[in-house]
């Protein structure tokens, strides 16, 4: 069976789900944003598997990806930058232990 | 033949080293964990025949990213704390499983419209004119400048002693 977009867009899905897991059941910050990362990959493939089945000539799938790989390095660098300040603070990255402003 | 062979090789790597990220207690280990995956997924773009998608993704992911993540997790000491979960681990498992049944009903059951047109090889020369060429992204482009700009600004300020 050869392979196509839907091979790729189950990888996708899985990669993702992977990630969502990640992201609601981790408490360590750093691990949390890691699992974000691999989402923002997942929906990389997506657009790029898109952009090479359905429009092969029109590359614009490539083009968004390269425009969400742009915003994970923002905000991989804001998210690690408020990590250590709030190691600074409080002594811990523990998401469960960062309740300052839960009701 | 190869392709296939290529990706489900990458397709086995990518999402062992995706469990091992959220499954591995030792948190430096799932960070590199995490630099495996972004390797494969660059292989998956490179099946995709995206091969300047591949190169920054080396670039940025593996080379950047991967480095900042690591440097905060060295920074942060919280290494022997591991990586526990919440107590939301098993409402977080079945919200996944969920996701991903509904998203795969989906994708098995629409009708895609692929073409069978050859892909642009190589792509840099085309993705340059798609980004900064008439009528293209060029406004996209000098936006995430200054996003850029702004989030290193940011992370300056965020970490700087006072």
């Amino acid at each position: 069976m050869s392979i196509g977009l839907e091979h790729y867009l189950i990888l996708s899905a899985i990669l993702f789900s992977i990630g969502l897991y990640g992201v609601l059941a981790k408490r360590n910050a750093i691990i949390i944003l890691i699992s974000i990362e691999l989402m923002l990959n997942a929906v990389n493939i997506t657009m790029v598997a898109f952009s090479r089945y359905i429009v092969p000539l029109l590359l614009t799938g490539q083009v968004f990806a390269i425009f969400i790989i742009v915003v994970a390095a923002a905000e991989a660098a804001v998210g690690l930058a408020i990590i250590i300040a709030i190691y600074r603070n409080r002594e811990t990255i523990d998401a469960t232990e960062i309740d300052l402003m839960k009701w | 033949m190869g392709l296939e062979i290529a990706f489900w090789i990458l397709a086995v790597v990518s999402v062992a080293a995706a469990l091992a990220v959220v499954l591995l207690q030792n948190v430096f280990r799932a960070a590199l964990a995490l630099v495996l995956c972004l390797m494969a997924v660059a292989g998956i773009y490179v099946t995709l025949s995206a091969d300047f998608l591949a190169a920054v993704q080396i670039l940025i992911y593996v080379g950047g990213i991967s480095v900042l993540i690591i440097l905060a997790i060295m920074l942060t000491r919280d290494v022997q704390r591991g990586s526990p979960s919440n107590k939301l681990r098993i409402p977080a498992l079945i919200v996944a499983i969920l996701f991903l049944a509904a998203v795969g009903f989906a994708t098995t059951n629409t009708l895609w419209q692929v073409s069978g047109a050859a892909p642009v090889e190589p792509t840099t020369a085309a993705l340059a004119g798609k980004l900064f060429g008439e009528g293209g992204f060029i406004l996209a482009v000098e936006i995430a400048a200054v996003l850029l700009l702004a989030a290193i600004l940011g992370a300056i300020v965020l970490v700087r002693e006072k």
